[in-house]
């Protein structure tokens, strides 16, 4: 086992494939953390979820049709993200019944595109994810990507808490939200298309919804949320990293299991600390 | 008296249907103004109308005074937003202050009194650093309140403000409003339920009877109208 370790860290390998997974990987699980927290606390949770089946679909068409996957894909989860937000806000069908509606018909038209096509195993890593199968373009444009998210989401921080804490009152304060909410839109879809290829459709979500849901077990403020959050899943991502190669496993998996276990440990600290503030 | 606030001829609807229609009514610095009306009758479509979330159909809504439609402070109605909510008192509050903000990312020194000043004057000081998940109905509803007065520069606007509150909690915000409009000098909107406790402390009382018909006089005027009658019993 340790060999396998000890080859993992040789120069060659470490350049090539781990250090560009792991500077990808980092950057999209920051992010992802990040817009989780509003995701988790506007009730949006499954959006992340909603949209990576829709990803799927689409990266899976684009692959039949030979077109680059995420020149098809982003703009497509982008679109989605509008229709399923708007679907979210108005009341003619409520937003987890649209979500499933949607993804299931998208991850139903990606695997009937794909296995009419022979092509169901190439898709797959969609599925489960290729975080070690990351190009060298795709870790560039994850950075990139994952900067600007960054960036925007420090910039407009006061604005999204206000829109997250209490929409209406944000707009009577002069607040654009349905602007910000379409900036956030652009923001999730853009995350989850990038977690996407490193985590896989199925797993995604997790990435979103688990860190924001540990640090708040512990957390009193939204600012403590955020930037617990933001380093539990850097820490869960390298941990799972680090395991998935010491073991064999599978990266995506390993990653979403430790971020279970910070989950699991961060609940019974909140627990004992509630316990002990009420005696 | 100064005007700060003047409705003519609004007319607005709520899902397709026309709840308000023809409503003129001034509003002036330091009143206090009760809006009566049975469920349904456009309380909360003028609501909207009136902080600018929503367009009237026709008619103008006029500020006095340079003041801006954001410069109202709103307290919405009782949700169960800060119900499991993580953020701290002092977060809440100083998102009131987001209105004066214009582009700018970050709250200013100057802000972070503001918000210190508010809760001073409603008495959470001491909570500042509690989460909202620990608040009591009532020390929620004062946290709302500084976040409004964050956001006021003249008119608080309170959508409702003691629902879901016990009597005691509920006496107590009474208190602090009508404080609030004599030592304050801010001028009151309040949507309210309780029309005993309107003809009692408010100076204007605007009810909105039908889509085509309201009253708009003092709680004097309202009370040997016969269209208080309904409300108040005989």
């Amino acid at each position: 086992m340790f060999d396998d370790l000890r080859i993992m860290f040789t120069p060659e390998f470490f350049g090539a494939i781990l250090l560009p997974a792991l500077i990808g990987g980092i950057a999209v699980t920051i992010c992802s953390s990040l817009l989780g927290t509003t995701l988790v606390l506007k009730r949006y949770s499954m959006i992340g979820d909603g949209l990576s089946h829709i990803g799927y679909g689409a990266l899976s068409v684009a692959a039949v049709m030979n077109m680059a996957p995420l020149k098809v894909a982003l703009p497509v989860v982008v679109i989605a993200a509008f229709i399923l937000l708007r679907l979210s806000e108005s009341s003619k069908l409520s937003g987890d019944s649209a979500i499933a509606l949607f993804s299931t018909t998208a991850l139903a038209v990606g695997i009937l595109v794909s296995s009419k096509a022979g092509l169901t195993n190439d898709v797959s890593h969609y599925m489960f994810g290729s975080i070690l199968a990351m190009s060298k373009s795709d870790v560039i444009l994850s950075v990139i990507l994952s900067v600007i998210v960054i960036l925007t989401y420090v910039f407009l921080y006061n604005r999204i808490f206000s829109v997250t804490f209490d929409e209406n009152f944000a707009k009577a304060t002069g607040v654009n939200a349905s602007a910000y909410n379409m900036i956030f839109a652009v923001l999730t879809a853009v995350t989850v298309v990038l977690g996407m290829m490193m985590m896989g459709a199925l797993l995604i979500s997790s990435l979103i919804v688990i860190p924001t849901l540990t640090a708040m077990r512990v957390c009193k403020s939204f600012r403590g949320v955020v930037l617990t959050a933001g380093t539990v899943s850097v820490v869960s991502f390298l941990l799972g990293m680090f395991m998935s190669l010491l073991m064999n496993t599978a990266p995506g998996a390993s990653i979403v299991i430790v971020n279970v276990v910070f989950f699991l440990l961060f609940s019974a600290v909140g627990t004992i600390r509630c316990r002990s503030g009420r005696s | 008296m100064k005007k700060i606030l003047e409705c003519s001829e609004l007319a607005a609807s709520y899902d397709g249907r026309k709840v308000i229609s023809g409503l003129s009514f001034t509003i002036n610095e330091g009143d206090y103004v009760c809006i009566l009306g049975e469920n349904g009758s456009g309380k909360s479509t003028l609501i909207k109308c009136l902080l600018g979330i929503k367009a009237p159909e026709s008619g103008k809504i006029v500020m006095g005074d340079g003041l801006k439609q954001r410069d109202i402070g709103y307290l919405p109605q009782h949700t169960d937003l800060a119900k499991g909510f993580p953020a701290t008192v002092s977060e809440v509050v100083i998102s009131g202050c987001l209105g004066r903000r214009g582009l700018r990312p970050f709250y200013s020194s100057e802000e972070k009194k503001l918000a210190k000043r508010a809760m001073e004057r409603l008495g959470i000081a001491d909570l500042a650093g509690r989460s909202c998940r620990e608040l009591s109905g009532g020390q929620q509803q004062r946290m709302l309140l500084a976040r409004a007065m964050c956001a006021a520069k003249k008119l608080l606007l309170l959508d409702e403000p003691v629902t879901g509150l016990d009597p005691a909690a509920a006496a107590d915000m009474y208190d602090l409003i009508d404080e609030l409009n004599k030592k304050d000098g801010m001028t009151i909107i309040m949507v309210s339920h309780d029309v005993v406790k309107s003809l009692d402390s408010a100076s204007r009382i605007l009810c909105l009877c039908s889509s085509d018909h309201s009253f708009y006089g003092t709680p004097e005027e309202y009370a040997n109208s016969h269209i208080s009658s309904k409300f108040i019993g005989d």
